[in-house]
């Protein structure tokens, strides 16, 4: 029997749930019909296919793009490369090199047997679904023979845009006691259609997502994970333009956590929806099977509508974004589904409000490592209230049993956090957590009090909400502004060219090897 | 504690104020404490703590002491000083370039255009280049506004385009034109290297380039700008921490009538 502090009647919340998997489900009719250039350039990266040619250009790129530009992308690469295979001998890496120096035209050879060419693609796939599996099983081995961060996991940010600064950074946060290291994205990535090669030094506001990068700072975090006792984790940015690319980058280097939300790269990145929608069912898939905890951008609803009016849509589109993880085989203990403690420090009762809605995103939730925001919009450059939010911030956290605690820096507002500042963060949620252990085991809410009232009441403006998505689409509802004030047309925004629909020949074997499979 | 902080010494210092010989106020006239914060890449110990007093000493402060201090990570490590800061600064001398308006509230803005302009003043704003934060923009334009200041959305007698993030500076001359835009608003937050400077600036150069410049009233805004570098990078106006809507649509509106004239 399901028990709710909040007084939230779980039939209600059942019926959410229900709304919310017949929008993923009218989604996934169009999604399961469609791929688009950055899965078939993830497919490319799953058989072997790395490196760039000489003018920089990353391989899956120059392979898919020539086979678009023949026209001939809706059979998907893995039709071609798997014939190709067959007629050349050669391997998936070999024909991209010749692919890239016009020694090879893999749209025009002879076509043999379609059961041989997925055959002889067989142990290429094998390769990589063993490395990834194996990479999940050295996460889980480390945590058994040493530890992990209880639960809020610590979770910062770095963002000097030199991988090897953040490496200092990052091993000197982790023995600070974080548990979870962010490296932050240069600014634009998501809107770039490639993923850049190799080692990085030059960013803005961050560093880039590559390959190299992601072995350098797992390497690092492995390292001091071993001094310290404890697993460290590391989460990128798996959105954008090359969402399953990079979740694929991300498997095959043991990343831990990623930010992975369509919905987010709509709203604030002007990204197509269609587009981001296909390409985040291929991530998730590959990030269920990764191990990997994805987080979802619900927070950042709130930084431009209000976090007190406008709570009902961050519940409703948490509850969409678990259908839409369910439909791409992501259990529950790997979706960080976001959501912020982001309402105006100005609000009476601000606080009360502000538990209320963790505590019912935890009920309704219950098995799912939320991922918990802390105050941006309200830091105003006053370091010592901002250390005040951030208290507050902690404290909600450690009452509600989140699993993901981004900690808010004192600087937030400022500048990308300096060392100190985030020692400071971390010395305020350790205090916090050990002060406060059992706090939500001890306290009750007072019935038919304002709290109880309050999530109450969001979880209704959410069934409605979610009511009028379902007479319509998510797609209508994004056009008409539903989630942050933000409107977006279906067939605008980046990245729509890119979107195909499958032949018949179309062949993606990943999706049975991965989906809802460890 | 460490000893000085409250320290009984006669201090040999006026307690008048001076406004010629201004210095930070702690709890006496001209005490001149100031607190700061720094790391130093140096393990902890002692040397550290005195390589923290002598660098105090070099930027001018007085009786330096170091009342907090934590090795962060091998090799580096966090002080928290407290100082009396020997310099002093002639407040009655100093200028500050200001947007030369008065700031009228909501209501006032659209009486005032309603009056002396007599149609909707047509604004755009965006965040352009790579710039991925609308808080800036949003604070301004969006209809609930920032800190119980309305945006721009809710006034009457403006009509506000909120193009929101990441917005080419091609794509927002050609807004500008379709819509036949009255003002232009820029918001920049990521200032990283300065990348905002140079977006900034290529904006100015287009806008010239298409004839435009001299046909929109052109701002800027965002936490690093102040209207001093605004001006110096070829716009109208720029607007800093601090300034809301009704700075930016009193601006707006008294310089269109101004420009009628």
């Amino acid at each position: 029997m399901r028990e709710s502090k909040l007084g939230l009647d779980f039939t209600k919340v059942d019926y959410a749930k229900q709304l919310a998997k017949n929008i993923s489900n009218d989604v996934q009719t169009f999604v399961d019909s469609y791929s688009t250039v950055a899965v078939e350039r993830t497919l490319c990266r799953l058989v072997g296919i790395d490196g760039v040619d000489s003018n920089e250009a990353p391989l899956p790129n120059v392979l898919v793009d020539f086979i678009k530009d023949k026209g001939m992308l809706k059979h998907g690469v893995l039709f071609l490369l798997g014939n190709a295979i067959v007629a050349t001998g050669l391997s998936p890496q070999e024909i991209a090199e010749k692919t890239a120096n016009n020694q090879l035209d893999i749209t025009t050879l002879p076509l043999y047997d379609e059961e041989k060419a997925h055959k002889a693609l067989q142990p290429y796939i094998d390769s990589s679904i063993k490395r990834i599996a194996g990479n999940r099983r050295k996460r889980e081995d480390f945590i058994k023979n040493n530890s992990e961060g209880e639960k809020p996991y610590l979770y910062v940010i770095v963002a000097t845009g030199n991988i090897y600064e953040d490496v200092i950074q990052a091993q000197a946060a982790a023995r600070q006691g974080s548990d979870i290291i962010a490296v932050i994205r240069t600014t634009g990535q998501s809107l770039l259609d490639y993923v850049p090669y190799g080692a990085t030094t030059e960013g803005f506001g961050g560093t880039f997502a590559t390959q190299e990068n992601f072995r350098i700072m797992r390497k690092a975090l492995d390292e001091v994970g071993q001094e310290v006792g404890r697993y460290i984790r590391l989460c990128n940015y798996c959105s954008g333009l090359c969402m399953p690319e990079i979740a694929a980058m991300g498997a095959l280097e043991g990343l831990d956590v990623m930010l992975n939300d369509a919905l987010y790269g709509i709203l604030f990145r002007d990204i197509n929806m269609k587009r981001t929608l296909v390409d985040q069912y291929f991530s998730r898939i590959i990030n269920g099977f990764a191990g990997v905890i994805i987080n979802t951008g619900e927070d950042n609803y709130l930084t431009t509508a209000d976090a007190f009016e406008e709570a009902h849509t961050v519940l409703a589109s948490d509850l969409i974004n678990e259908q839409l993880a369910f439909a791409a085989g992501l259990p529950e203990e790997q979706m960080g589904l976001g959501h912020a403690f982001e309402m105006d420090p100005d609000l009476e009762n601000g606080f009360l409000y502000e538990l209320a809605q963790a505590q019912m995103t935890r009920e309704i939730f219950p098995n799912a490592p939320l991922k918990y925001m802390p105050p941006t919009k309200f830091m105003t450059g006053n370091i010592f209230r901002g250390q005040i939010q951030n208290a507050l911030f902690n404290a909600i956290s450690i009452w509600t049993g989140q699993g993901l605690q981004l900690l808010g820096m004192l600087t937030e507002a400022v500048h990308t956090p300096f060392m100190s500042d985030r020692y400071l963060a971390i010395e305020n949620a350790k205090y916090i957590f050990n002060n406060m252990k059992s706090i939500g085991d001890e306290v009750e809410f007072k019935k038919g009090g304002m709290m109880q009232s309050r999530a109450q009441s969001v979880l209704d403006d959410s069934i409605a909400l979610l009511k009028r998505i379902d007479e319509e689409s998510l797609f209508d509802a994004i056009e008409k502004g539903i989630f942050a004030d933000i409107k977006r047309p279906k067939d605008g925004g980046k990245g729509l060219s890119g979107v195909f629909e499958k032949d018949a020949h179309y062949y993606n074997p990943f999706i049975e090897l991965m989906k809802g499979k460890r | 504690m460490s000893t000085g902080l409250y320290s009984t010494d006669k201090k040999e210092f006026s307690n008048e104020l001076n406004l010629k010989e201004i210095k930070p106020y702690g709890d006496t006239m001209n005490d001149g404490k100031t607190q700061l914060s720094f790391t130093l890449p140096v393990q902890c110990g002692d040397e550290a703590i005195e390589a923290a007093k002598q660098l105090m000493k070099k930027m001018g402060f007085e009786n330096p002491q170091v009342v907090f201090y934590k090795e962060l990570t091998k090799g580096f490590t966090f002080f928290n000083c407290y100082g009396s800061c020997t310099h002093n600064i002639d407040f009655t001398t100093i200028v500050v370039p200001k947007v030369d308006t008065s700031v009228m509230t909501m209501d006032e803005t659209d009486e005032y255009i309603k009056q002396n302009i007599g149609r909707k003043l047509i604004v755009i704003g965006a965040s352009t280049g790579t710039d991925a934060h609308t808080v800036g923009i949003d604070a301004i334009m969006n209809m609930k506004g920032f800190a119980g200041h309305y945006g721009l959305e809710r006034y009457d007698m403006i009509e506000a385009i909120n193009m929101g993030s990441q917005v080419l500076n091609e794509d927002f001359i050609a807004k500008a034109i379709e819509m036949k835009a009255d003002c232009l608003l820029v918001s920049q937050t990521v200032t990283q290297k300065d990348v905002h400077i140079k977006n900034l600036v290529e904006l100015v150069e287009m806008l010239e380039a298409e004839g435009l410049r001299d046909k929109v009233i052109l701002c800027c805004g965002g936490p690093r700008i102040n209207h001093e570098l605004a001006k110096e990078l070829g716009y109208d106006a720029g607007f800093g921490m601090n300034t809301y809507a009704d700075n930016v649509a009193s601006y707006m509106a008294e310089e269109f009538v101004r420009r009628m004239k």
